[in-house]
């Protein structure tokens, strides 16, 4: 609070979409339905949470779990689409992107 | 905002992937208010275990069941998009 923002007096941000107004052009991580995962850059968006992401990468988490120990082997599948139109419907979460080391 | 892009794809290829783990690759020849989407002269793309459609050409996809839509990225003006984005977040109303 007694930093020194810089006031652009046109952009308030007053309901949660307007949180995600101010990553478009950024890179972001977004969680999706059946453990999928897609990182990239968002272009375009709507109050469906329908998206537009360029260079995306997906991740599908799954578990397989071993007949005989019963312990649970997590594997992740990766893909990566230039353009990607997604399906709001399909949105959990919205975020930038979380670098985990 | 949607809408108004996708019509701008009309008669490019696309890659739709559906809920049920479909791949379809197709030319888009329609899209609606509800972004169901017409297909012509598909494919299944992304190894043909899944339901065979070889005698199916063209498909209507109701817009409910796409989970993803793959675009070439060189078909899209992300400029465009971003700009229209924009201006529709601020009013929702719509």
């Amino acid at each position: 609070m007694a930093e020194d923002l810089e006031n652009i007096p046109s952009i308030t941000v007053k309901e949660p979409l307007d949180l995600v107004r101010l990553s478009l052009d950024e890179r972001i991580y977004v969680k999706m339905r059946n453990d999928r995962e897609i990182r990239g850059r968002l272009h375009a968006y709507d109050q469906h949470m329908n998206m537009i992401l360029s260079d995306a990468e997906e991740t599908i988490t799954t578990v397989e779990i071993d007949e005989e120990t019963y312990e649970e082997v997590y594997r992740t599948t990766k893909r990566n689409i230039p353009m990607l139109f997604v399906r709001g419907d399909g949105v959990i979460l919205v975020s930038p992107p979380m670098r985990t080391s | 905002c949607f809408i108004r892009f996708f019509k701008s794809l009309v008669g490019k290829d696309v890659v739709v992937e559906l809920k049920n783990d479909l791949s379809i690759c197709g030319t888009l020849h329609s899209v609606d208010q509800y972004l169901n989407i017409k297909l012509t002269d598909i494919s299944v793309t992304d190894t043909e275990k899944y339901p065979h459609m070889l005698s199916v050409k063209n498909c209507f996809i109701r817009g409910s069941v796409v989970r993803y839509v793959q675009l070439p990225a060189d078909e899209v003006d992300t400029q465009l998009l971003q700009d229209s984005a924009r201006k529709e977040a601020s009013a929702p109303t719509r």
